[in-house]
């Protein structure tokens, strides 16, 4: 008898599912969306599509050494290394870094990292030992992303054995007549034959990649050589921001909760819809465009005093410097409130029901967090999901959010951030109110 | 162009269809001033897109219909026009005062008239004892007067109630009585939807029975039951059982049959024994029989064939 009642209830359960069909694909869709897309983003992350690290080469020394370095900088596949700034129509020929424009560049957050090769490097490239004469190389960093200074501290050891066979080969021979007390002329008759040849190489080398003329185009495998090098770092943005990533997480996470908060906020639409109250509201003398107003702005409040709670948190529990970017804070939290109510009245107009709301808000929302920023930092992706990226609020705000808390730059530097929320914002509203004509009079 | 006029609701050939369907199929109509009209029909009937229409939530296909002279849409015709509908249309999450304060304030209401409008309306209601309790928190009575209130909220001159008194107890309905009388007799211009005939023949001056999307009676009730009856009563008679030919035994003797019931009419109380020996001869075992003088609902069942909460 139990058994049968059990069957009976379960009979109802799917007859019931199978007859609400949007919630019956999305019971099926949903999972397997979610699945690709996660798949898409993370699954593929093999070597060759590991992103690469943006780094700034300044050479000071403008020697054969260093110009052999920056060719092996520039062929290796990790990094995407630039000497000097992309040419636009109103500089085709941008002079290369100095180490004040690369130290610039790194604080408007162009790169995370720039390498500065000392004058005096081609005297001293390596060293086989601690308290050595060498010359050390400088990384400024941006510790807002902590991968990057140590993935070319990293390469540039990597490149060094690479690219400069011949410059090692010497130094090894310098130490050893420095230890050893010398070698036989005949022995350092070949020696020096030796390294001519090993000189020949690492030239052409540098030659082909000068010609190519790009980082892309420079790639080649090599044989490898060994050596070593001296390595300062020293980090120019933020290096007094007691905690690095909390500003970024306050902004992905609020952010993303902020669009649930929105979507469910504007459900109120449907809810009104179902009781007739929004048949009451509209035959008084409230129009829709009115009403889809004051629930933009009710959700818009609402974001904003939820963004506002994330970052007082934060900087009374993680000491971020909250009240010194207050103007810029006001900015940014208002443009992202504004852009997220706008995102969640059209999901209201576009579903039919409540279920629908919750399960097409939780794919899209989950979805642009994932790509946006919010679940893992944008600095990790490939190129190519930082650029779907850009089609999310998330990217949008944690950049804007980062320039604020991090690269402590003013309210007018936010131009682009705040434009694409704001522009997005009033796009979605007018879709919005394009879709809710269906509560107009039918 | 139209101008003001003193006609409170003013329908002219109104048609609208949705697909294959035809809900309301050219319907014309005048509301006199301070009246109260009731507006009956089986469900189906094309009740609920004419309220629709004259709230201006369905734009009719072809006719016009206005409101004191104005056309639905406009500003003016929604001042004038207060709709209390069949479902519970308010915040729950509110409280009484804050629901009728959200409504004012929609139809244009503030400081102090939208005070006074509140006052007034929970007194009308009987819930100014309950103006801070959540909606959620009443009884399904309280919740139909605040339904109601909240439609009056800004003293319209033309008021359409939907069935307001759905699942409410003795007690609230006849607060909501009280109220209609209330409003009518303080020239008010009502239009009343129900499927209580009771209600229909205590409220209404003048019925309209709508049936396929069309008017098929529309008088006051005396015309109507005149006019369908002349000076016959009714009688009903109830079979043991549901019976084949019970439609062309009822249609022989001019009546109509529903389920196992004939209903026929008679001049004189003498005709029953005639219906009572036909029946017998062929066969019919009745059960009993009921002879009352017509009334609304007896109207109703002639024109549609239905009752009128079937």
């Amino acid at each position: 008898m139990m058994a049968r009642m059990i069957a009976t209830i379960v009979q109802t359960g799917f007859r019931s599912l199978r007859r609400d069909r949007v919630a019956f694909i999305l019971s099926f869709v949903l999972p397997v969306a979610f699945f690709t897309i996660f798949g898409f983003v993370f699954g593929n992350m093999r070597s060759s599509s590991m992103p690469r690290v943006s780094v700034l080469v300044v050479d000071e020394d403008k020697s054969s050494a260093s110009r052999a370095l920056i060719s092996g900088l520039l062929r290796e596949p990790s990094l995407d290394a630039a000497t000097h700034p992309k040419p636009t129509k109103g500089n085709p020929a941008p002079p290369d870094y100095t180490a004040t424009t690369a130290e610039a560049a790194v604080r408007k957050g162009e790169a995370p990292a720039a390498l500065i090769i000392p004058l005096g490097f081609s005297s001293h490239p390596i060293s086989f030992g601690p308290g050595s004469s060498r010359l050390a190389f400088q990384i400024l960093n941006d510790s807002s992303d902590p991968v990057a200074a140590q993935v070319l501290a990293g390469m540039l050891q990597k490149t060094v054995m690479m690219s400069l066979p011949a410059t090692m080969a010497t130094a090894g021979s310098q130490y050893f007549d420095q230890e050893i007390g010398g070698l036989t002329p005949q022995q350092r008759q070949q020696m020096d034959a030796g390294l001519a040849a090993l000189r020949r190489f690492q030239d052409q080398q540098s030659a082909n990649a000068a010609q190519t003329g790009s980082a892309a185009a420079a790639k080649s495998t090599t044989p490898d050589f060994s050596g070593f090098v001296s390595v300062n770092m020293r980090d120019v943005v933020g290096e007094k921001k007691r905690s690095p990533m909390i500003s970024y997480y306050a902004a992905a996470v609020g952010v993303m909760f902020l669009l649930f908060t929105a979507s469910g906020a504007s459900g109120s639409l449907l809810d009104e819809s179902d009781s007739g109250a929004l048949d009451r509201v509209l035959s008084a003398r409230v129009t829709m465009t009115t009403l889809l107003a004051g629930k933009l702005i009710y959700s818009m409040l609402l974001a904003f005093l939820q963004l506002t709670l994330m970052f007082l948190w934060a900087a009374g529990v993680f000491h971020l410097d909250l009240f010194t970017h207050l103007p810029g804070f006001i900015v940014m939290t208002a443009a992202t409130s504004f852009a997220v109510a706008a995102f969640g009245i059209l999901l209201a107009s576009v579903t039919r029901t409540r279920a629908q709301l919750a399960a097409f808000s939780t794919l899209i929302v989950l979805t642009m967090s994932a790509v946006g920023g919010s679940m893992f930092p944008r600095f990790l992706m490939p190129d190519a999901m930082k650029n779907v990226g850009l089609f999310t609020f998330n990217s949008w705000a944690i950049e804007g959010y980062t320039k604020v808390f991090w690269r402590d730059q003013p309210v007018r530097h936010l131009g682009p951030e705040v434009s694409v929320l704001l522009v997005s914002g009033f796009v979605l509203f007018l879709l919005a109110r394009w879709f809710a004509r269906r509560w107009e009079s039918a | 162009m139209c101008a003001v006029t003193s006609t409170p609701l003013f329908i002219d050939a109104v048609r609208k269809r949705f697909g294959a369907v035809t809900a309301v199929d050219g319907v014309s109509l005048e509301i006199l001033p301070g009246t109260c009209f009731g507006l009956l029909g089986p469900n189906g009937a094309g009740k609920s897109t004419l309220i629709r229409s004259i709230m201006g939530r369905v734009r009719p296909d072809s006719g016009s219909i206005r409101i004191f002279g104005h056309p639905v849409s406009s500003a003016a015709a929604r001042a004038d026009l207060g709709w209390v509908p069949q479902e519970l249309a308010v915040y729950p999450l509110l409280t009484c005062r804050e629901n009728l304060h959200a409504f004012g304030r929609y139809q244009g209401l503030r400081g102090e008239a939208l005070d006074n409008a509140i006052a007034w309306c929970l007194e009308r209601a009987a819930l100014a004892d309950r103006a801070r309790s959540l909606v959620k928190t009443l009884s399904g009575g309280m919740k139909r007067r605040l339904n109601m209130a909240a439609g009056l909220i800004h003293r319209p001159r033309l008021v359409v109630l939907d069935e307001p008194t759905v699942g409410v107890d003795p007690q609230s309905r006849n607060r909501i009585f009280e109220m209609v009388e209330a409003l009518r007799a303080k020239g008010t211009t009502i239009i009343y939807t129900t499927h209580y005939m009771e209600e229909a023949e205590r409220l209404c001056d003048t019925v309209g029975i709508i049936d396929h999307g069309q008017i098929i009676a529309l008088g006051s009730k005396e015309a109507l039951v005149a006019q369908a009856f002349g000076s016959r009563s009714s009688v009903t008679m109830h079979f043991d059982r549901h019976q084949a030919d019970l439609s062309a035994w009822a249609a022989a003797h001019s009546g109509t049959s529903q389920d196992s019931a004939v209903h026929c009419t008679v001049e004189k109380p003498s005709e029953i024994a005639a219906l009572l020996d036909a029946a017998s001869r062929d066969g019919l075992e009745i059960l009993d029989v009921t002879l009352q003088r017509p009334n609304l609902e007896s109207v109703f069942l002639h024109l549609t064939g239905r009752e009128l909460r079937s």
